[in-house]
């Protein structure tokens, strides 16, 4: 018999179209297409289709590639439209927000205006996607983790391109749109702000997101261990635990005292993953609108360790006593 | 094991070969500067600290001759900064800087052949005698930045008639009409050290009088308001440094702490003094030179070329390795005396004590480049 004990996906079941569950008044949403590609089969479904789009899924397509094509039209007016250059410096181009003078007031297009509108559009685009994510999951009978977890993801986004840009004042504040600059932006925004691994919503932010990453990998490697015992029907056995979920059970009450069930393990790794973007847009919201430096905050509360004098003769900023 | 399992761990093997190709060979030789666990460290790799030696090594000095005898002033005419000098000290200087400068021109890099040598018909011999004075007031009042080891032509020119490491105010690249440029995100750009941070990191700090400050001194918000974009200017200048003088950014700084003076070493009030001697040279000494540049010799806005960290350290964290070169040439160790009010020197009155006036007009040009960014 074929087992899970590869980096692929072993088993294929290969199987006639499988249109889905009627879905009654909507049904006209959905494409009729149905494929079936043996590759793609090796790392999900071998059935690509039917797609379920919707006038949700059409806006959000129409504003999101907009959003998508102004940035690129900016990057390429930024080399001149040098097909060449656009290729070559890619990493390096972007779209910046407005110059910190504009405040919150709107800028010329060519100074940071059409930053604006591509957040405003990428903005609709995503709204539009978490809205289609809630009605498919309504119409397929499911409830609403996949859309609650998805606003919480949005929720960070809102907060660093708009709710903190508003709270302080200047669009300036914002991401820009690039590869390389919005890197930029992470490292200059922690040096403005006096560094953000003082910040505790930060450090919280990184516990669950590596957090994330290892329990994912514990709750993966457990399945795949255990599928030789029908651990692959997890569901099945959150409430008839067969020999696959008392194993996978086992290993961890062994290896560390204490073990998630079939059930909680999916609770476990959900709260995870919601917590990280939830605390890190709490993290960024209090940065710069109540707090001014994490560094000096944490000596403050006591959170950072001092460090006796490097040189025998005291450091002081030559700035001080009015020098210039 | 079989062949397939074999074919696919030689292929990790190779691939993993391959990706550390890019690596410097182990282990870096490293030198603690600050308290254990904070990284403060210079890393240096063997291999390449040779280079560095290598091209940072002192020409042998003229044997010294000298000072007494009559003065270069009595004997020459037309002689403004090096008049203190005696005759013999002044032709010693005189033979030192054509090596350290014009190595392959000779004299007639400043000198015409067949005229006086009191003429000024060269520029190249009106901005020498600016770069003397430059020189001359480096060493006599920024002690706090050369203090130790000086400054001397060879410092910065190492045999060539301009140092390799200058700069002119930056413009925006090749970019659509109508489109503003924000002067940043630019690749390939040395100014940048190749990141995608400001291309113009110098006018701002080395030029005009911009604060490098992004950090509010309190814990919470009263009123410090340096902006992100600000923050990204300082971060540029700071690669410079960095990339100048072959350090990382912990050769002056505790990286928890970026803005904190008490976490940083001296080195660091070092470079603070640095970059308020530049700017001064900058002003006061390189821009008033413009009116006499020929158009190589200036940027595409039309302004001279000027200082930056790299014009003198070329990648050591101390020119020529920390080499006293100014021992073996105490003549440019300061600033001619100050002459009789009735013959004041023409150029001395344009370089030092007309600072103020200089850091005016560099503000109205800073104005222009501020619209670019």
């Amino acid at each position: 018999m074929r087992e899970y004990q590869n980096i692929f996906t072993q088993v294929q079941v290969a199987a006639p179209d499988y249109p889905g569950v009627p879905i009654g008044d909507e049904e006209y949403n959905r494409t009729s297409g149905i494929i079936h590609n043996h590759w793609l089969g090796k790392l999900g479904d071998a059935q690509i289709g039917p797609i379920y789009l919707g006038t949700l899924g059409v806006f959000a397509l129409i504003a999101g590639a907009l959003a998508f094509f102004i940035i690129g039209m900016n990057m390429f007016a930024s080399v001149n439209w040098d097909p060449v250059q656009f290729v070559r410096q890619l990493f390096w181009l972007a779209l910046e927000p407005p110059p910190p003078e504009y405040g919150l007031t709107i800028p010329p297009l060519n100074d940071g205006g059409w930053w604006l509108i591509v957040g405003a559009l990428l903005t609709l685009s995503i709204m539009l996607w978490w809205a289609r994510t809630f009605r498919i999951s309504r119409n397929l009978g499911m409830s609403n983790y996949l859309a609650w977890a998805f606003g919480a993801a949005i929720l960070l986004y809102l907060v660093l391109g708009f709710i903190r840009p508003i709270l302080m004042g200047s669009w300036a504040e914002a991401v820009p749109f690039g590869v390389f600059p919005h890197l930029d932006w992470t490292a200059a925004f922690s040096l403005r702000y006096g560094n953000l691994f003082y910040n505790p919503f930060h450090m919280l932010s990184i516990a669950f997101l590596y957090g994330s990453a290892v329990l994912f990998a514990m709750h993966g490697a457990t399945i795949l261990a255990t599928s030789r015992y029908g651990a692959d029907r997890e569901i099945d056995q959150i409430t008839d635990r067969g020999t696959a979920a008392e194993r996978g059970a086992l290993f961890w009450r062994w290896c560390m005292g204490f073990n998630a069930s079939m059930e909680s393990i999916h609770r476990w790794g959900w709260w995870f993953a919601v917590l990280t973007v939830l605390t890190g847009a709490i993290g960024i919201l209090l940065t710069g609108t109540v707090v001014e430096n994490w560094y000096l905050w944490g000596m403050k509360h006591g959170i950072v360790p001092a460090y006796p004098p490097i040189e025998a003769t005291p450091v002081i900023d030559p700035m001080i006593g009015g020098a210039q | 094991m079989n062949a397939f399992t074999m074919k696919r761990f030689a292929s990790v093997l190779l691939l993993g070969t391959a990706l550390l190709m890019g690596c410097e060979a182990p282990p870096p030789e490293s030198v603690q500067r600050g308290y254990r666990g904070t990284g403060m460290e210079a890393l240096y790799n063997p291999e390449t600290l040779q280079a560095l030696v290598n091209a940072n090594q002192v020409p042998a000095a003229i044997p010294a001759v000298s000072s007494e005898g009559p003065k270069a002033a009595d004997i020459y005419q037309n002689v403004e900064v090096l008049g203190h000098l005696s005759v013999g000290e002044f032709t010693r200087l005189m033979a030192a800087i054509t090596q350290w400068v014009s190595p392959d021109q000779g004299c007639n890099y400043c000198h015409v052949a067949g005229e006086g040598f009191e003429e000024d018909t060269l520029y190249t011999k009106k901005v020498a005698r600016v770069m003397i004075a430059m020189t001359q007031n480096a060493n006599e009042n920024w002690d706090a930045h050369v203090g130790g080891a000086g400054v001397t032509c060879y410092t910065c020119h190492r045999g060539n008639n301009v140092p390799e490491a200058v700069w002119t105010i930056g413009v925006p690249p090749r970019h659509a009409e109508n489109m503003g440029h924000t002067m940043q995100n630019v690749a390939h750009q040395e100014s940048s050290v190749y990141t995608s941070l400001p291309i113009d990191p110098f006018t701002p700090y080395l030029l005009e009088d911009g604060v490098a400050r992004a950090q509010g001194d309190s814990a919470l918000p009263q009123g410090h308001d340096a902006s992100i974009q600000s923050t990204e200017h300082i971060y540029s200048l700071m690669m410079h440094y960095s990339d100048a003088l072959g350090v990382n950014c912990t050769h002056c700084h505790n990286s928890r702490a970026f803005g904190s003076w008490e976490e940083s070493n001296s080195e660091r009030v070092k470079a603070w003094h640095g970059q308020q001697m530049v700017k001064e040279m900058n002003n006061a000494y390189i821009n008033p030179t413009n009116d006499w540049l020929p158009d190589h010799r200036q940027g595409p806005l039309g302004d001279a070329q000027k200082v930056n960290c790299a014009t003198c350290h070329q990648g050591a964290y101390q020119p020529l390795l920390g080499a006293n070169m100014l021992a073996d040439y105490p003549n440019l160790g300061a600033l001619a005396p100050a002459p009789a009010p009735d013959a004041a020197p023409e150029v001395l009155e344009e370089a030092a004590p007309a600072a103020m006036e200089m850091e005016t007009s560099s503000l109205e040009q800073g104005d222009t480049a501020g619209e670019a960014h």
